[in-house]
C-alpha cells in the first residue's frame, strides 16, 4: 500500500519539469541506467537522503495515515490504526447536524473571502500602477506590506483591540451617537470581521505578483493603443488588463484550490463558543473533535473530505481555465 | 508632449486620496496599539487614545518586564527560531542544490515528490498522531521537523541555482572538488544572495509561528512568545498564564495585550525595512520560475 501511494504522485507530477526542459530527455547516457548513474553521482543523491527522508516521514506518512478514517485508531496504537470499519466514520459525520453547520460556514467564508479578497490586490496594483512618484509609490507599497510579516496572533491581537468595547471602532460608533457593539461575540459580525481582517493582513501583498506583471506588459502595446486613439481607460482595459490575465488565473486557481482550508488559524484565534454558529469551519471542527475531543478517526474521515474536495476543486478549476484561457497551473 | 486630460487628472487626484487611505487604514491600528501600550488604563478605558499616548506612563510595560514567563517564552521563540531555521536551510540547500542539477538521472521523481505535497497534504489528525507518536512531543523538533521544507522556498532556491554559471562548478570538478567541496566552496560563496533571503523567509516565519507549538507543547515553560500572546487574548480575563499579581494582570488586561503586541512584533518591525526588498525580489523569483 505504502508503494503505491508514494510512487504515483511522482509519476503525476513527472512530466511538467519534463517538458519544460525537453534537451535533457536526450537519453543517450542515461539509458545505460541507474547502476552508473549512481556511481557518477552517489554524491549528489546522498545529498537528497535527508530531504527525501523528511518528505517521507513528514509528508507522505501522514497521507497514508489516513486510512485511520476507516480504521479504528487507539491512543498509543498504531497510527494506522487497528481494525477496518469500513465507511463508519464517513456516515456519522454525514448524518451530524454539527458538521453540516460547519460545512455551510465554511462555503460562506470561502466564498466571501475569495469575492472580497481576490479583487482587491489587482485594483490596489493597478491604482499603484498609475502612480508617478516612484518614491511615494516605493512608501506605499512598503507600507501596505508589512501586515503580511506579522504572526496571525499580533493580527488577530490587533483586531480584537480595534473591535474590543474601548477600541476605536466602538469609538467612532460613540461619536455617531450609536450604542458600543460587542463584535467578538456577536456571531452576525463574525464573517464582516474575518473578512475585513483578512484584506488588511493580506491585499498589500497580494500585489507583488501583480506589479510585477504589469511591469512585463511591452511598452509598445501602449504607443499602438493611444495611437488608435484609446484612453487611459480603454488602455487599461485592452492592454493592462489581458497582461495580467496569466497572473490573475494563476492566483484565481490556487485561491479555489484552498477554499475548503480558509485560514484555519485565524478562525481559531478568532472564534468563541458564542460565535460558533457563524464562526466554525471544518478546519476548526476537525481540530475541536480530534484534538480536543480525541475521537481521531471521526476527526480523520473529516479532514479527508475536506482535502479532496480542495484537491477537486483545485484539479477543475485548472482544467477549466485550460481549456477556456489557456492558462493552467500544470 | 501629450497633455494629460482632465478627466485623467482628476483620475490621479482621486488615486491619490483613495493611496492615502490605504496607507492610513493600514497603519492606524499599528500606532493605535503602540500608544495604548504607553497609556494609562483610564484613558484607554475612556476611549481617548487615537494616535498618541493619553496619560503617559510605563507601568504596563514594567509589569511584562516583571513576568518571568514572558521572559522564558520569549527566550524560547529566539531558541526555536534559530534550530528550526538551521535545519530548514540545511535541508532546503541540499535538496535544491540536487533539484539544480538538469542532468541528474531521476531529477524529475525527485521535484515531484516535492511539488505534489503543494497540493494534497496529509491533514491536522494524521500529522498529529504522527508527531505524537514520534515522542516529539515537548520539544523543539515538533517545531523544526514537520516544517523542514518550504517548497515554495525549494523552487526559489533550485531556481537560483540553475542560473549559476555551469562552467565554474564543473572547473572545480576538473580541479577535483568533490561535489561536497564544490557545494560549499564554489556554489554557496557565490549564493549569498539567495542564502540570505531563505534565511529571512524561514526565521520570520518561525518567529511567527504559533500553531505547532500550542498543539505540541502542554508546558507553559516551553511555550514561544506568540502563544503566550494567544493566551493573553483567549484568556478573558487577560494574564492567564502569569503567575503574580493576578489582580493588578487582569486590570490592565488591554494594556498588557498592546504591549505584548508591540514586543513580539518589534524584532520584525526592526528588521523589516531592511529585508523587505529581499522578500521581494525572493517572492519575484519564485513567481516567474515557480
Amino acid at each position: 500500500m505504502s508503494t503505491s501511494t508514494t510512487s504515483a504522485p511522482p509519476g503525476t507530477e513527472d512530466s511538467p519539469p519534463a517538458r519544460a526542459a525537453p534537451r535533457r530527455r536526450g537519453r543517450a547516457p542515461a539509458r545505460t541506467g541507474w547502476r552508473r548513474a549512481l556511481r557518477r553521482d552517489w554524491q549528489l543523491y546522498s545529498l537528497a537522503v535527508l530531504p527525501l527522508l523528511f518528505f517521507l516521514v513528514f509528508r507522505y506518512l501522514p497521507m497514508i495515515g489516513n486510512v485511520i478514517a476507516f480504521r479504528r485508531f487507539e491512543p498509543g496504537g498504531s497510527i494506522f490504526g487497528e481494525d477496518w470499519v469500513g465507511l463508519r466514520y464517513v456516515e456519522m459525520f454525514l448524518s451530524d447536524p454539527t458538521f453540516w453547520q460547519v460545512f455551510r460556514n465554511t462555503l460562506w467564508i470561502g466564498g466571501l473571502t475569495l469575492l472580497f479578497c481576490f479583487p482587491v490586490p489587482i485594483v490596489l496594483a493597478l491604482l499603484l500602477n498609475e502612480v508617478r512618484r516612484r518614491s511615494l509609490k516605493r512608501f506605499v507599497q512598503s507600507v501596505s506590506y508589512l501586515p503580511h510579516f506579522l504572526s496571525i496572533v499580533i493580527v488577530a491581537g490587533i483586531t480584537m483591540q480595534m473591535l474590543a468595547s474601548d477600541g476605536p471602532v466602538n469609538h467612532v460608533l460613540g461619536w455617531l451617537g450609536h450604542e458600543p457593539v460587542r463584535f467578538i461575540q456577536e456571531p452576525e459580525w463574525f464573517r464582516t470581521i474575518y473578512v475585513g481582517s483578512e484584506i488588511w493582513q493580506t491585499a498589500g501583498w497580494g500585489t507583488i505578483l501583480y506589479l510585477a506583471a504589469l511591469t512585463t506588459i511591452d511598452e509598445d502595446l501602449y504607443e499602438a493603443a493611444r495611437i488608435d486613439g484609446a484612453n487611459r481607460w480603454q488602455q487599461i482595459w485592452h492592454v493592462t488588463l489581458p497582461g495580467i490575465r496569466p497572473t490573475m488565473v494563476t492566483l484565481l486557481i490556487l485561491n479555489i484550490g484552498t477554499f475548503m482550508v480558509v485560514g484555519f488559524e485565524k478562525v481559531l484565534l478568532l472564534y468563541n463558543p458564542l460565535t460558533y454558529p457563524t464562526a466554525d469551519v471544518i478546519s476548526t471542527y476537525v481540530y475541536r473533535s480530534g484534538v480536543e475531543s480525541n475521537s481521531f478517526s471521526y476527526a480523520a474521515a473529516i479532514g479527508l473530505f475536506e482535502a479532496i474536495i480542495g484537491l477537486v476543486l483545485i484539479t477543475s478549476a485548472n482544467q477549466l481555465s485550460r481549456r477556456t484561457v489557456g492558462t493552467s497551473l500544470w | 508632449m501629450v497633455k494629460p486630460s482632465r478627466s485623467y487628472r482628476v483620475f490621479q487626484g482621486v488615486n491619490g486620496v483613495v493611496l492615502t487611505l490605504v496607507v492610513l487604514v493600514t497603519l492606524y491600528p499599528f500606532t493605535n496599539i503602540l500608544a495604548r501600550s504607553f497609556s494609562g488604563e483610564r484613558q484607554i478605558r475612556a476611549g481617548e487614545v487615537t494616535l498618541l499616548p493619553k496619560g503617559f506612563n510605563l507601568t504596563t510595560y514594567k509589569i511584562v518586564f516583571q513576568d518571568e514567563m514572558f521572559w522564558r517564552n520569549y527566550g524560547n521563540t529566539v531558541l526555536y527560531t534559530v534550530v528550526a531555521t538551521a535545519v530548514a536551510m540545511v535541508l532546503t540547500t541540499c535538496y535544491a542544490y540536487v533539484l539544480s542539477k538538469k542532468n541528474l538521472k531521476g531529477r524529475g521523481v525527485l521535484v515531484g515528490v516535492a511539488v505534489f505535497t503543494m497540493f494534497f497534504t496529509g491533514g491536522l489528525i494524521p500529522n498529529y498522531i504522527l508527531v505524537t507518536s514520534l515522542g516529539l512531543k515537548n520539544s523543539v523538533w515538533a517545531i523544526a521537523l514537520p516544517n523542514a521544507i518550504s517548497v515554495f522556498n525549494l523552487l526559489v532556491m533550485k531556481a537560483f541555482f540553475e542560473n549559476l554559471p555551469t562552467e565554474l562548478e564543473e572547473a572545480a570538478q576538473i580541479d577535483g572538488l568533490s561535489t561536497y567541496g564544490t557545494l560549499f566552496r564554489i556554489v554557496l560563496p557565490l549564493s549569498k544572495a539567495v542564502v540570505a533571503t531563505m534565511v529571512l523567509f524561514y526565521s520570520v516565519s518561525f518567529w511567527n509561528s504559533w500553531f505547532s507549538a500550542f498543539l505540541y507543547m502542554d508546558r507553559t515553560d516551553l511555550m514561544p512568545v506568540t502563544v503566550y500572546l494567544r493566551n493573553l487574548i483567549q484568556g478573558a480575563t487577560g494574564g492567564g498564564n502569569a503567575g503574580a499579581g493576578t489582580e493588578q494582570l487582569s486590570q490592565v488586561a488591554a494594556n498588557i495585550q498592546s504591549v505584548t503586541i508591540v514586543l513580539t512584533a518589534l524584532p520584525i518591525l526592526c528588521v523589516y525595512p531592511f529585508v523587505q526588498r529581499y522578500f521581494v525580489s525572493g517572492v519575484m523569483l519564485g513567481a516567474v520560475k515557480g
